[in-house]
């Protein structure tokens, strides 16, 4: 749909008033504290104004800009995962009557499953949404609850023009500008695609309004024009769609992080016993961070919470880690023992077990991993180091850390 | 993904509108019923008295009230299950070693517990139509292969030569010592016992299971067999059969892992690219030998 709109920073607001108005529960960055974080967005007020940030391996800082940028930071802290899959909900809830011999009812949580509207969800993330949709409900079996929570979302994109230093999302062909369609299904990626373009230098008088702030609309399904519609955006033109794709052609050149994604997938398969595994095992810590920030890591585990009367008890799902001692437990101890067993299984899954189960890799270049570890261990090192040692891996992988 | 042109949020949609695999059915016990020193069954008939169909091999998640869920095999006849005389109980057997299968043996005849499942692949033992069917367990593993072992006895006549070699720590550990004596007198079943460790004077064999393999009476070539244990000696009882010529793809195994949702979706089950609750329990060994020889995967 080459329907391209211009928006100007105040019409944001404009935007999320005419989602909410429509009934959508507008979700998307916000800052608290010094993170920038996933949450309801019910004016332009509760997006970051002036926010950049600064990540590293075990680094992140937020930063202030001066060109009043709305989406001026790399991958925020949390990714969109727990807007449909949050970190510990209530599977069902039972009662048992003592009276009647142990007898016990059933009764499933119908909190407010109400649509989504994901505004400004990064490339990277929008891609993780694709998975988990692969993952957790296009199988045999599905989960009710990210099912529901995932039924009639609206996507407004925002193209990332401001990677940070962990970024890969570019070697992992999943950004930092989204695909129009989800290639495994052949479904529209976004409604509204966004690209910020903040103001720059005028060379020339009569180009001051491209110069100025602003957002570049592309739209993506018919949905997407009726809001662009509804809130009267500006028509726009093939040069600003040009000018938009400069913006992320930037970023994925100014990314230095890379993952050789046509031979990790073999990289790994013949890595099992390598020994990288002791020397990685040597630096982490077994926190779990790397799955908890990860967008895509999917694993959770259950636990029964009851009251004191034993009478009433809750079934909780909650985020679990391949990283724990419990993960792999069965009578007579873990299957996995050793931490380097555990970053093997996840690097593994990630990079290339993901792909034998799903047809697609687990890893969407995020960098949220790098970040957050706190003994700063980089996946793309680990990958790159395994490619040399296997003979394998493609020698660009390491060239760039 | 909104793909209709209608850009508005239609009505709330609750959860209870998709049907959720994680929500348990309820069973009452109708008796527990000690096997050994520490191995129960548990027999179980369904709340709302439809019955559970399940293929033998398959496996449900049987939750205690307030306490958890565990993974269990179901040992009973598949066949039986749905009987129209009189519905046989659905029956798990299993050992008492954690919180949730102590609440579940200790707990009264009337309790309700939780089902969910089946789930999992079968042993499909009707492949084995024609040939021998060589079965390789020890202790509780019998359980498991138990529904399959009734399938072939109710067919006997179409398969070959039908071996049972069973292995037991003690001989006061061996599980169903007296339906396996019925097998051997009125199935034609041989069934060869080995333990490990033995009092003095006891007359049987002595011994690991997988060291039966090698002089049992049946043709490799035209055998499929079925291995139930602990990792360590199914890998031992496959090596041996593939030794003695039986194709890889026709030693079928039962894996077991972490499992806390039976369907796929936790992640604790899987060994590489498999999912051991949705891709097995039950996979052959041509699928499983590669990722059975490193450690820890």
């Amino acid at each position: 749909m080459d329907d391209i709109r211009i928006l100007d920073p105040a019409d944001i607001g404009t935007l999320i008033a005419e989602l909410r108005r429509r009934g959508y529960r507008v979700v998307g960055p916000t800052r608290r504290g010094d993170a920038i974080v996933t949450g309801e967005i019910r004016s332009v007020s509760d997006l970051p104004h002036n926010v950049g940030d600064t990540q590293g391996p075990a680094t992140y800082r937020l930063t202030e800009r001066e060109d009043s940028a709305l989406f001026g930071f790399a991958a925020p802290a949390q990714s969109t995962k727990p807007v449909f899959f949050p970190a510990n909900e209530v599977v069902w809830r039972g009662r048992r009557d003592h009276e009647q011999g142990g007898h016990f009812t059933v009764e499933r949580d119908t909190p407010d499953a109400s649509a989504v509207a994901l505004l400004g969800v990064r490339s990277c993330d929008l891609r993780a949404v694709q998975i988990h949709d692969r993952v957790l409900a296009a199988r045999d079996y599905k989960d009710a609850h990210f099912t529901a929570r995932r039924d009639g979302t609206l996507v407004i994109a925002v193209a990332c023009g401001e990677p940070a230093d962990t970024c890969f999302c570019a070697s992992m062909g999943t950004g930092p500008r989204p695909a129009a369609t989800n290639h495994e299904t052949g479904h529209p990626a976004y409604d509204l695609l966004l690209t910020e373009v903040v103001t720059t230098e005028v060379l020339y008088a009569e180009a001051i309004d491209e110069a100025s702030h602003h957002f570049v609309v592309e739209i993506g399904t018919a949905a997407g024009r009726e809001i662009a519609d509804a809130i009267e955006a500006k028509p726009g033109t093939g040069r600003d769609q040009a000018r938009a794709i400069e913006v992320t052609d930037a970023a994925a050149a100014r990314q230095t992080r890379r993952i050789d994604r046509k031979s990790v997938h073999d990289v790994l398969r013949v890595s099992a016993e390598s020994p990288r595994w002791e020397d990685v095992a040597s630096r982490c810590l077994a926190c779990t961070n790397c799955t908890m920030v990860c967008p895509t890591c999917f694993c959770t585990t259950v636990s029964d919470v009851s009251d004191l009367t034993g009478e009433n008890a809750e079934r909780h799902r909650v985020w679990d880690s391949c990283f724990s001692a419990e993960f792999s437990y069965v009578h007579g101890g873990p299957t996995r023992e050793s931490t380097k067993a555990r970053y093997r299984q996840w690097i593994t899954h990630k990079l290339s077990s993901w792909e034998d189960q799903f047809g697609m890799l687990g890893c969407v270049g995020c960098g949220r991993c790098i970040t957050w570890c706190p003994a700063g261990i980089d996946i793309t090192e680990e990958a790159a180091a395994l490619g040399r040692m296997s003979g394998l891996g493609s020698t660009a992988s390491a060239a760039m850390t | 993904m909104t793909t209709a042109g209608e850009a508005r949020v239609t009505g709330g949609t609750g959860f209870a509108h998709y049907a959720d695999p994680m929500v348990p059915r309820r069973y009452a016990i109708r008796r527990v019923r000690q096997d050994t020193r520490d191995t129960f069954t548990l027999l179980l008939d369904p709340v709302d008295g439809e019955p559970l169909t399940f293929r033998a091999g398959q496996f449900t998640m049987l939750h205690a009230f307030g306490v958890g869920e565990v993974p269990i095999s179901i040992s009973g006849d598949p066949r039986a299950v749905t009987s129209n005389a009189s519905p046989a109980p659905l029956e798990h057997t299993i050992r008492n070693v954690g919180a949730v299968t102590r609440a579940l043996v200790h707990a009264e005849p009337g309790t309700e517990v939780g089902v969910r499942g089946p789930f999992g692949t079968s042993w499909d033992v009707t492949d084995a139509t024609g040939n021998d069917v060589v079965f390789v367990t020890g202790g509780i593993g019998l359980a498991p292969l138990r529904p399959a072992i009734l399938e072939v006895i109710a067919e006997r006549d179409r398969y070959g030569k039908v071996l049972l070699l069973y292995g037991s720590r003690t001989p006061d550990d061996i599980l169903c010592g007296a339906e396996m004596r019925r097998w051997a007198d009125l199935n034609d079943v041989n069934v060869q016992m080995t333990v490990d460790n033995a009092p003095y004077g006891y007359k049987g064999k002595v011994g690991f299971v997988t060291e039966l393999i090698a002089r049992a009476g049946f043709q490799p070539r035209r055998s499929y067999a079925f291995v139930c244990g602990p990792g360590p000696m199914m890998l031992a009882a496959a090596t041996a059969l593939t030794a003695r010529g039986v194709p890889d793809a026709r030693v079928r195994l039962s894996m077991e892992r972490s499992m806390k949702c039976g369907i796929g979706l936790c992640g604790h089950c899987q060994l590489r690219e498999l999912f051991i609750c949705v891709d097995g329990p039950v996979l052959d060994f041509a699928r499983v030998k590669p990722l059975m020889t490193v450690r820890e995967l």
